[in-house]
């Protein structure tokens, strides 16, 4: 039987086992919003504005590790979901976005609300498709899921002329994926996996670096077998946190411009640097020249193009981490002994101890935003899921939050998006009911998705919001510090809004609060409502991110926080 | 200090699906990176379903393996070769004034693979195919004859 194209994307999202699309319609998408009033097979999450529905899918998939869905209009229902596409595609989170499109005959002549939506996705998304005929629909939608997930994964944009979704055609989703050009590497070379090996058997000093690919590939159960067999020291990027809990005594923290004094100093100082998956951010390295000057370098990468990206690799080994890992596993076993590196972690100990993560509290001041974190994870702990927002928050956060599995921390890695973190956290919500899900947030940031407020509370998806609230934009404001003469231009946001009667007017609960006392019982108050709260923190507007590696600066060049006497 | 690395000229073959986009794609990812096309040249191969995009570039190693690298990722890119062992050839079209010594015009063409392909009004057209560099001599030796017009093919390639 033939079937509309609008109703071929209803199936082929069941096909998919997809069971919640974030989404917003309008003109171009309405014949797609039709079907999915007639069926039952999924939720349709409405968020109050599309970037928001991309945040939210991307907040489901990087809890789930499934691909994300979200849906919007054409023309600025798409361009209001770019933002979301170049995050999803900087974080590789894998991700089906369908737009509306003006119907074929139109496009091309400035119809209204046209816009050529795979002409600007085509450089923040892994793929896309502008589909011309409905009897298309079951290869690119099935393609899409599959480029989505597989490989580097990331988002796939498909863009559908009204006209397609009315068009009948036959629907046939039983056909395999033919991509005769798309066949992500999965095997690693076993003779440089070997070499790789005798690399680390020869080292003194070597150092495990844990990237965002470890959660990627469902490799996290390998990583700690094998940090815990080899008890070689790790440090972790900001998006592989968590891939190693924060108990484990392998751990150093994270490194990076705001990483800990002793895994930037274990960067620097090793011989051996095992990187699992990360991507040589600029913002980990620092400066090049001065990056790992003593270490040989093996990088493990499912995407070739990772590789020797800005440093050059002595070991690159291309494949799924899951699998060359199975592959190493047994030589980590028979070649390395945990004996060979205990002075190397001696020496990174004793790194530890002189420069811990550490913050001062001022009892008799205002609260520290490090004290509310840690405060947060020593009452929820693994309990919680924890989205952030973009700034200084999201900073201490990754600092100080303890995590105790990967996938517990959700936030804009790469892009760096202000107004991610409260749609972010609702998808994780959606993903993880069992779990409270608590949003870290900012004064600037959370008015950037604030209308999400309504989603939330209409959906029943309680998530928290701590607003660790500085009357700044701190991030930047802490840059005007430090290098520019502290002129503070457009930082200052003392003009605020009542948070607490914003919450509320949209039918969830507020409170400001400016004590310990006051933020746990507000915490608690919160999570026994189970309602969608915000959580207005007043903190001590001076405070700043340390360590800090200056943009450019040499990894072992910190600023440091003043050492308490 | 920075070293300064000179950059490589490079010829690059790209197999890609025979779609709509897939020029966008490539061109785009050039664009956007801030990557030089020299020239670049698309023709469906024969009795298949790809075409050879050839593309001229230049850029230092690490940034000519990065392009190599990120063609790769594109979806419908199913081969990128980039061999120093390759026949490079190029074409170039030239006007000159009837005016001008045809004679002369036509040994300097015969040293370069070429000829007079066209005698018209006012003008002759001569054709030569030869490698890129020696185009470029080519086109300083016919510069006394006055050209009115030249037009390149960009470069196309194949594996030796
Ligand atoms: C959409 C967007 N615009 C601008 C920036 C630049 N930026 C980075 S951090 C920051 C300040 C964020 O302020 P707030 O949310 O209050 O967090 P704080 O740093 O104060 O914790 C800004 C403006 C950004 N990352 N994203
Ligand atoms: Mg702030």
């Amino acid at each position: 039987m033939e079937i509309s194209g609008a109703r071929m994307v209803i199936e082929a999202l069941i096909a998919e086992n997809v069971d919640v699309v974030f989404g917003y319609p309008g003109g171009a998408i309405m014949n797609v919003y039709d079907e999915i009033y007639k069926q039952k097979s999924f939720q349709h999450i409405l968020t109050r504005h599309e970037q928001a529905a991309i945040h939210a899918a991307e907040g489901y998939s990087k809890t789930t590790g499934k691909v994300g869905v979200a849906m919007i209009t054409s023309g600025p229902g798409f361009t209001n979901a770019v933002t979301g596409l170049a995050d999803a595609y900087m974080d590789s989170v894998p991700m089906v976005v369908i737009s509306g499109q003006v119907a074929m005959s139109l496009i091309g002549t400035d119809a209204f609300q046209e816009i050529d939506a795979v002409g600007i996705s085509r450089s923040c998304t892994k793929h896309n498709y502008l589909v011309t005929h409905a009897s298309q629909l079951p290869r690119i939608l099935k393609e899409a899921f599959y480029i989505a997930a597989s490989g580097r994964p990331g988002p796939v944009h498909v863009d559908i002329p009204k006209d397609v979704t009315a068009q009948l055609a036959y629907f046939d989703y039983s056909q395999e994926v033919q991509l005769e050009t798309y066949k992500p590497t999965l095997k690693g070379n076993m003779r440089q996996i070997k070499k790789a090996i005798e690399a680390i058997a020869a080292a003194k000093k070597p150092l495990f670096y844990l990237g965002g690919g470890i959660k990627a590939s469902g490799a996290d159960a390998l990583v700690r077998r094998i940090v815990a067999q080899s008890q070689i020291p790790a440090v972790e990027t900001f998006n592989a946190r968590g891939t190693l809990s924060h108990e484990d005594p392998m751990l150093i923290s994270m490194v990076g411009m705001h990483g800990s004094y002793a895994a930037n100093m274990a960067m620097s100082e090793c011989d051996c640097m095992i990187a699992f998956g990360p991507r040589f951010d600029d913002r980990v390295t620092g400066k090049l020249s001065e990056f790992a000057k003593y270490a040989k370098i093996i990088h493990i990468d499912i995407d070739p193009s990772s590789i020797g990206k800005l440093v050059d690799v002595d070991f690159p080994i291309v494949g799924d981490l899951k699998s060359v890992l199975e592959d190493m596993e047994p030589l980590f076993a028979s070649t390395i002994a945990p004996s060979m590196y205990a002075s190397w972690r001696e020496t990174i100990k004793r790194f530890n101890d002189l420069h811990p993560l550490s913050y001062h509290d001022d009892p008799a001041g205002r609260l520290k935003p490090q004290w509310v974190i840690q405060r947060i994870g020593a009452l929820l702990g693994d309990k919680a899921n924890i989205s952030t927002d973009v700034g200084q928050h999201q900073m201490w956060t990754a600092q100080f939050y303890p995590f105790s599995r990967s996938r517990q921390f959700i936030s804009s890695g790469g892009l760096g998006t202000m107004g991610f973190g409260f749609p972010a956290a609702i998808g994780v919500k959606r993903a993880d009911p069992e779990r409270i899900s608590i949003n870290i947030t900012g004064d600037g940031s959370i008015l950037m998705n604030i209308q999400e407020l309504m989603t939330a509370v209409e959906y029943k998806l309680p998530v928290i919001n701590v607003i660790l609230n500085n009357n700044y934009l701190g991030m930047v404001r802490q840059w005007q510090t430090l290098f520019y003469e502290d002129r503070r231009s457009e930082t200052d946001l003392s003009m605020q809004p009542d948070f607490v009667m914003l919450a509320q007017s949209f039918g969830g609960i507020g409170y400001r609060v400016s004590t310990k006392a006051e933020f746990e019982a507000a915490l608690q108050d919160a999570i026994a409502k189970n309602v969608v709260a915000m959580i207005d923190v007043v903190i001590d507007r001076e405070e700043i991110v340390l360590p800090m590696v200056p943009a450019g600066g040499s990894l072992f060049n910190m600023m440091l926080a003043k050492k308490e006497k | 200090m920075t070293e300064i690395i000179p950059d490589e000229k490079r010829v690059i073959s790209v197999v890609v699906v025979n779609e709509a986009s897939v020029l966008a794609r490539i061109a785009g990812l050039f664009a956007g990176r801030g990557y030089n096309i020299e020239s670049l040249t698309v023709a469906p191969i024969p009795e298949s379903k790809y075409s050879r995009i050839t593309i001229a570039t230049s850029g230092s190693k690490r940034v000519i393996e990065q392009i190599i690298k990120q063609l790769y990722k594109l979806i419908p890119v199913l081969k990128v070769i980039e061999h120093a062992q390759q026949v490079e050839k190029e074409m170039a079209l030239v006007k000159f004034p009837v005016g001008e010594s045809i004679a002369d015009i036509a040994a300097l063409c015969a040293a370069y693979n070429g000829k007079i392909v066209n005698v018209g009004q006012g003008v002759i057209i001569t054709m030569v195919a030869d490698e890129p560099q020696r185009i470029n001599y080519f086109l300083e030796a016919v510069k006394i004859f006055n050209p009115k017009e030249i037009v390149r093919s960009g470069v196309v390639a194949m594996e030796r």
